[in-house]
């Protein structure tokens, strides 16, 4: 089952992005590089690419920050510590179709976000705005990752020996100097983990967009995913998809080389 | 003494201080749902009013119109089963291959389970292409097996069983190798009943993957009356774009077994989930 779909289609993707076939008829000419110079010559490709990246930027930054201070002040909660956690995993576990349903209502001109906007006088088109749609969809992405980074960060704190920290006050260190020198180096690798982890998970976003914007305004949110998608099964792009898709798995695995090198790199330090 | 009294009332001012932000945030993380369950109990025309949060109508015919204008009671029927296609038979053959990892040795063994883990880095999209057309060739588009097969066992769920299994001791299964029974029935009578958190901890993340999944039946079902839940409730929005408030209805509908399946299985779930990422 495994080898059905997901090993024999990764050399079938390769392959059929050196074709050129709509998935129906009997003729798949075999056109060698010419999708990926076309892909690589495409405004479209390089549009999708960098929104993407801006996207997988946004939502990292925001949610492993906000995942690290979530879970740092649950830490201090006692008791009620599960709770917290419980409130703070719903989104992660409500559909990506849900959540943008609900968030598009939100941003909706009689949605309660831009209402709470209006009352401080900014009068702001979120969805309909090429500047402002991303930051929009980033908010979201956030949303619905700030539950999964604070509970892997919250057992990275908790599985910090209590030792280290008594040991640390019995010899004077103050809180600053206790985060600086046991907190911070012991969470570095989960911290780089869950950055990689959140990279390459919203790399491959796609049914946010799909239902909150539909890629719009003007490709400012038509990331790879999207792109890869309409070729495939609105214009019957086979090969050229398969291309993007290629293209995709290039960058993911560089992204994870990066890290392999320097988890080693942290490793010998 | 005075010193004494001003550290207890500082501390006691932090805790508060930390519950008292640990609560704002959690409002406004909560506040989609607050607002979703609101507006899906609005009058319609009163949708573009002072919005608020807390509900003060109680306008239940939304509920109906949604399930009248979109055949909700269908999808959820189609969704239902998918997700008793997916969950079963990922819970049976992934404890299965799992313990065929831990325990057997045959030919080949490693080389497979770097095969095996290697896919998990993978993305979808390189994988979606060809599994249409595969599922294609089967003439399977439009049916629940076409909806259920790529996802009948995951290399995830392998992988969880697996390092389950591995840290039981041999001492379990010696004796009863000794009495002759096969190895299919050690994995039946001594592995599986033990399985009980792994097998909830990959029920519930099958649950919510089948549940929640949107990509694959977008592409794979033409014909409305096979569309899932996820799916129907995104072509719902994209019709009736601003019917907010049946919309909202639909919403809390399809959101509403995931939300309480997940409190219910809540141990299980975040347990795995830490235990996950440590494989990287």
């Amino acid at each position: 089952m495994i080898g059905t779909f997901s090993i024999f289609p990764i050399f079938y993707t390769f392959y059929l992005s050196l074709t050129d076939w709509d998935g129906f008829s009997r003729v798949r000419s075999f056109v060698g590089l010419n999708n990926y110079i076309r892909l690589f010559s495409s405004a479209s490709f390089w549009q999708s690419i960098k929104v993407t990246f801006y996207y997988a930027a946004g939502v990292t930054l925001l949610s492993v920050l906000g995942g690290l201070v979530l879970a740092a002040a649950i830490n201090t909660a006692g008791r009620l510590m599960f709770l917290y956690r419980i409130v703070f995993f719903i989104p992660t576990v409500t559909s990506f179709v849900a959540a943008a349903v609900v968030w598009r209502s939100l941003f909706s001109p009689a949605g309660f976000l831009s209402d709470t906007f209006r009352s401080f006088g900014l009068s702001l088109n979120w969805l309909g705005s090429p500047i402002l749609a991303m930051p929009a969809l980033i908010l979201v992405g956030a949303w619905m990752r700030l539950g999964f980074n604070t509970v892997i960060a919250l057992a990275g704190l908790q599985s910090i020996p209590k030792a280290y920290y008594d040991r640390a006050k019995i010899e004077g260190a103050g809180t600053w100097h206790i985060f600086r020198f046991i907190t911070l180096p012991l969470m570095k690798p989960m911290v780089l983990l869950l950055c990689v982890m959140s990279i390459v998970d919203a790399f491959l976003v796609f049914d946010l967009p799909y239902v909150m914007t539909g890629g719009g305004p003007v490709e400012a949110t038509n990331v790879v995913g999207l792109l890869i998608y309409k070729n495939a099964f609105h214009y019957y792009k086979m090969g050229f998809a398969s291309s993007i898709a290629i293209s995709v798995f290039l960058i993911i695995l560089l992204i994870t080389l990066i890290q392999m090198k320097v988890f080693r790199f942290g490793k010998e330090a | 003494m005075h010193n004494n009294y001003f550290k207890a009332i500082m501390t006691l001012v932090r805790k508060v201080g930390m519950h008292l932000f640990l609560l704002f945030l959690g409002f406004w993380v909560l506040m989609p749902f607050l607002w979703m369950i609101t507006a899906s109990l609005k009058p319609p025309e009163l949708f573009n009013a002072p919005p608020h949060l807390i509900p003060i109508y109680f306008h239940w015919s939304n509920y109906i119109v949604a399930f009248q204008t979109a055949p909700f009671g269908r999808y959820y029927l189609n969704t239902l089963i998918v997700v008793l296609g997916i969950v079963p038979s990922q819970l049976f053959l992934s404890s299965l291959a799992g313990y065929a990892f831990a325990r057997l040795n045959f030919w080949g063994k490693k080389l497979l389970f770097m095969l095996l883990l290697s896919t998990l880095m993978v993305p979808m999209y390189v994988t979606i292409i060809p599994s249409y057309l595969i599922i294609k060739k089967l003439g399977l588009l439009n049916t629940y097996l076409g909806l259920i097969l790529p996802f009948a066992v995951s290399a995830f769920g392998i992988f969880l069983f697996r390092q389950f299994y591995v840290s039981f001791p041999k001492e379990l299964e010696d004796r009863a190798l000794i009495d002759g029974c096969s190895r299919l029935q050690i994995w039946r009578y001594i592995f599986l009943p033990l399985s009980k958190p792994a097998l909830a901890a990959l029920g519930i993340f099958s649950f919510l993957f089948a549940w929640n999944s949107f990509l694959w039946p977008l592409i794979i079902t033409t014909d409305p009356k096979m569309w899932t839940i996820q799916l129907g409730l995104a072509m719902f929005s994209g019709k009736y774009t601003t019917h907010w408030t049946p919309l909202m209805a639909g919403t809390t509908v399809s959101v509403l077994p995931a939300i309480v399946l997940f409190i219910v299985f809540q141990k299980y779930y975040i347990k795995h989930l830490v235990l996950s990422t440590r494989l990287g």
